[in-house]
């Protein structure tokens, strides 16, 4: 059984999404998609335990060689984004019944599971793989998916928002189709670690300077990097809040995965940064990213829009991290991958909380909300704090080795607009103090706290996050580790 | 209690009161038995490890690593000790004092605002007993977001108002600054931990200890230094307990307490006097001691002149820091505890006059003297250890602090340093004076004649610190032999 671990995380959601559709009870399908999710974690657990001890496990698929058939490798870096994906996915499906029994048309929950399911196995997919063309498609599964989650909810502007990123997905997946089609067509393999060896003969064609260049655009908008961003805040106001909380947790950080298992392990640091100076492109993005969308998430009025754009901005910390192309700066930016993602992941809950109550995430209707939901409130109070980067919460962690990054280099100017860009994050987290407790209640408003299901997802992501803010041997430690692999180029 | 269990069980305990306090919210009385007995364990607690510190000991507590190399680690030396007895010892007294005020004023909400108050007094205990400076950060901050509550307390426009402007220059400079020093730090020298004789030495440049300074002096915005010091008086819109224990102890102290630290384990006194970047601070110190006693004298609210008295006494600790020398420093952690409970003193009075009179300006406080003859005297005394009159403690603590202007051959310091005395002298004592010796408006008769004190819970514990403010004059001398280690060689 151990021996076929690695494709448990693929295999055991695909099987379930058919039987979702199939079974259609509300009371069936829950329980099974749960189910799913929290054995999905386990293995991805324990295929991450047993990278860490004895190194990376090649498995290959109906046991063809690697050339013809597919291989799934798994090493340090995407076994922690499995855990990651698949923790998130775990968490949000615990708290999904609930939060969808009241978001979603009481008819389409079976559908909705088996688009989460698909999403799912797209998500692990991509990150699992070790063949290029693989990856897109499992892009192509987890796009379709999500673009459905996103389009299921009540709300008739989803469905625009679903089609805005449906054409900038696929503008993205084509490219990145391209991209590898370019380089099949000069090294003759998808196979990544063939790709890798043989892309480096031939670094100095043209054919592989724009099979990059495809690359990095086509990925640069599927992880919403500043000024690609613009199907990102739409997409993420209009979808239900479980699928908001789990697509902003998971899908970008699986982009930035393939960005950079694509840019260091095949093409490696070296052509990239050096030869081509993609560092000179990828930072001024990531800190325009950082402060424009910073300044405008203070300005949302809906508290969805407003995490939304902080998203954006996050992004942008993380790509800044990689831009850095050093040890410090790259375990930096994989840290915040894993922080963020706990982070907004649990905000986002929140929000789902609010709206369960409100029907609304609008701020102005969250009068008074310190009062009527205590507990929530204040669970997203402690997440903005995170998003600040206030000590003892994991944000802080990935901030000081941004900021340490930056000084190492001598970049003063971006360590002080790093330091600026917390203090944007503080006028947008303090927008939702300030309504909530500040302005009193409507006065036909009850006190009434989300139902207990949901709370407790919320408050086992918000605990990680207060977990990693001070033990930092998983996240740094493990982030630390990749780095130093990646930069390696991967071998 | 061995001393790393007393280390942990002094912070956590307010701590574990906070939620104490919280879940007796129901019943008042139970609720308030459970902050006292709490906060007396507490001290109690704080005073076992006195012992072994001053007789040289540094008891440590490694947590756990939080980062490489750097630990959420405890280790209390003389000044973390000094700082910590004061802030305990007085929040035995600001608890009475807040059922009596709270009560007397009828607050809402005092459940939450008792779990808060724990909660920072918690912090403060923490940073006064950090290891390393980014402990002392982290604790820092929990000390600001814990407090935010606790200023905006009343809810109304006003005290949002101030909420800004409190978490905006405290989280600011604390972001911006604070942070970008310990980066710096830890980047120059590879270490934050605190070591007698600092850790730049060696690792520095001039030029570098000298940007370190300044990032250190205006990111601790809780010190209050002109011009990031206006978060301060608009702190006062909190009820005046908090005006009395955190913002004229615990907090603003912490502030200044982190600067002394600084200058004496991270920088290293001879190191910074070395560069001479010093003597800058301390010309930015004592034109904040001039100014805002100025401001200071044209406040007609009580608390607001008290607030701005605040900023002026906080800068004689930045002060003396800035000196970066045996005197200086000596004094500077003297004057953490004369000023503490001077302050204490005068703001327990300001809120004693608010809870029985509803008086809150000075114009209005003709002849309240004859009604309120054990708060008023109180005040002078709290006054006079404010100005530095003998035989009261802030005599001493002005003393050192002068000597220390004297040995930086800086005579203009120690002219600042006389003339904000005088200047004390003109925005305090008249507000006693006219207490006593001007006849009473006749707009408040409804309180009538005769003695018209604040409760009994309000009245004690400020003529308990006024006591202490006399007893420090003559019992200086174990504080000064706690310190004097730190400023050995």
């Amino acid at each position: 059984m151990s021996s076929h671990l690695p494709i448990v995380p693929i295999v055991l959601p695909m099987i379930a999404a058919p039987l979702c559709s199939l079974l259609r009870r509300p009371a069936l399908i829950w329980p099974l998609t749960t189910g799913v999710g929290w054995l999905v974690f386990a293995a991805c657990a324990a295929l991450l335990m047993q990278v860490v001890e004895s190194g990376p496990i090649v498995y290959t698929m109906a046991n063809w060689d690697a050339p013809i058939g597919i291989e799934y490798r798994i090493d340090l870096l995407n076994a922690y984004i499995l855990v990651l994906v698949s923790g998130i996915a775990a968490v949000v499906l615990l708290y999904a019944p609930q939060s969808a029994a009241s978001e979603l048309p009481q008819d389409r929950h079976h559908l909705f599971c088996a688009a989460f399911l698909l999403c799912l196995t797209g998500l692990l997919g991509i990150t699992i793989t070790g063949d290029a063309f693989n990856v897109y498609v499992f892009l192509e599964i987890s796009s379709l998916a999500s673009y459905a989650l996103i389009s299921v909810s009540r709300d008739p502007r989803a469905l625009k928002a679903a089609y805005k990123y449906l054409i900038m997905g696929t503008i993205g997946a084509t490219f990145i189709l391209i991209a590898v089609g370019l380089m099949y067509m000069m090294t003759g393999t998808l196979n990544m670690a063939d790709l890798a060896q043989r892309v480096k003969m031939v670094e100095d064609t043209r054919t592989i300077l724009m099979a990059f260049a495809f690359l990095s655009i086509g990925i640069m908008l599927k992880i919403a990097l500043f000024p690609m961003h613009a199907w990102l805040p739409n997409a993420y106001s209009y979808a239900p809040s479980l699928v908001t909380a789990f697509i902003a947790a998971t899908s970008t950080k699986v982009s930035l995965y393939v960005f950079l298992r694509f840019v260091f392990t095949i093409f490696g640091a070296e052509y990239a940064f050096d030869t081509l100076g993609f560092n000179d492109v990828l930072l001024p993005l990531a800190l325009l990213g950082i402060v424009v969308a910073s300044a405008v998430a203070i300005y949302q009025t809906d508290l969805k829009r407003l995490l939304a754009y902080s998203s954006v901005a996050q992004i942008g910390y993380i790509v800044l991290g990689i831009s850095m192309g050093t040890v410090t700066g790259l375990t930096a930016g994989l840290a915040h991958m894993f922080n963020h993602a706990l982070m907004k992941g649990a905000l986002f809950l929140a929000v789902g909380c609010i709206v369960l109550r409100l029907h609304s995430s609008r701020l102005e209707d969250m009068a008074g909300l310190g009062k009527r939901m205590p507990i929530t409130s204040f669970a997203f109070v402690l997440g903005g704090l995170g998003l600040i980067g206030v000590p003892l919460t994991a944000g802080f962690i990935s901030k000081w080795y941004l900021l340490l990054g930056t000084l190492e280099l001598g970049w003063w100017p971006v360590t002080v607009l790093l330091l600026i860009s917390s203090l944007l994050a503080v006028a947008y987290v303090w927008r939702f103090v300030e309504v909530a407790y500040f302005q009193p209640p409507p006065a036909e408003a009850s006190s009434d706290e989300a139902p207990l299901s949901m709370q407790i997802p919320l408050w086992m992501l918000l605990a990680t996050t207060l977990y990693f803010g001070l033990q930092t041997d998983v996240t740094a430690g493990l982030a630390q580790r990749a780095a130093l692999w990646l930069l390696g180029g991967g071998q | 209690m061995s001393a790393e269990m007393a280390i942990a069980v002094a912070i956590l305990l307010p701590a574990l009161g906070a939620l104490l306090v919280a879940l007796l919210g129901q019943s008042p009385n139970l609720r308030d038995c459970a902050m006292l007995s709490v906060a007396t364990a507490t001290f109690i607690v704080v005073c076992t490890l006195y012992p072994e510190v001053a007789s040289g000991g540094r008891p440590t507590l490694h947590l756990l690593e939080v980062l490489p190399g750097l630990d959420l680690a405890f280790q209390i030396e003389p000044l973390g000790m000094l700082f910590s007895l004061v802030a305990s010892g007085l929040w035995i007294l600001t608890s009475l004092y807040a059922i009596g005020y709270m009560r007397g004023h009828h607050e809402e909400n005092q459940t939450r605002f008792f779990a808060f108050f724990a909660v920072a007094i918690s912090a403060a205990l923490a940073a006064a007993f950090s290891g390393n400076m980014l402990t002392l950060f982290f604790s820092y901050e929990v000390l600001t977001l814990s407090t935010y509550p606790l200023v905006t307390h009343h809810r109304t426009p006003e005290a949002l108002r101030a909420g800004r402007i409190y978490m905006g220059i405290l989280l600011s400079t604390s972001i911006g600054l604070l942070l970008l020093g310990v980066l710096l730090t830890y980047h120059v020298a590879g270490t934050l931990s605190f070591i007698q004789g600092g850790i730049l030495a060696g690792h520095a440049t001039p030029l570098m200890t000298g940007i370190l300074l300044f990032l250190y002096a205006y990111g601790t915005g809780k010190a209050a230094l002109m011009p990031i010091h206006r978060w301060l008086p608009n702190a006062m819109v909190a009820p005046t307990p908090v005006s009395a224990l955190l913002h004229a102890v615990a907090v603003v102290k912490t502030g200044v307490f982190t600067i002394v630290k600084v200058v004496v384990y991270i920088f290293g006194i001879d190191h910074l006097s070395s560069t001479g970047f010093h003597i800058y601070l301390a010309y930015i110190a004592g034109g904040t001691i001039v100014l805002s006693s100025l401001v200071a004298m044209q406040q007609d609210n009580l608390k607001a002149r008290l607030a701005y008295s605040t900023i002026s006494q906080l800068s004689y600790i930045v002060l003396g820091a800035a000196l970066a020398n045996a005197h200086g420093i000596l004094g500077a952690g003297l004057h953490i505890a004369m000023h503490a409970f001077g302050k204490i003193t005068l703001f327990f009075c300001a809120g004693a006059i608010m809870v029985a009179l509803h008086k809150t300006e000075i114009s209005d406080m003709r002849g309240i003297g004859r009604q309120m003859p054990f708060t008023m005297a109180a005040f002078i005394i709290g006054s006079l250890s404010i100005i530095g009159v003998p035989p009261l403690g802030g005599s001493w603590s002005k003393w050192y602090l002068a000597l220390g202007a004297a040995d930086t051959s800086h005579l203009l310091l120690v002219g600042v340093l006389m003339l904000s005395s005088l200047l004390n002298i003109a925005y305090l004592l008249p507000i006693p004076a006219r207490a006593f010796f001007s006849k009473a408006t006749s707009d408040d008769g409804h309180h009538g004649e005769g003695i018209h004190e604040a409760p009994l819970f309000c009245l004690i514990p400020l003529c308990l610190t006024a006591l202490g403010c006399v007893l420090l004059f003559f019992f200086t001398d174990p504080i000064y032999q706690l310190l004097a280690p730190i400023v050995q060689p």
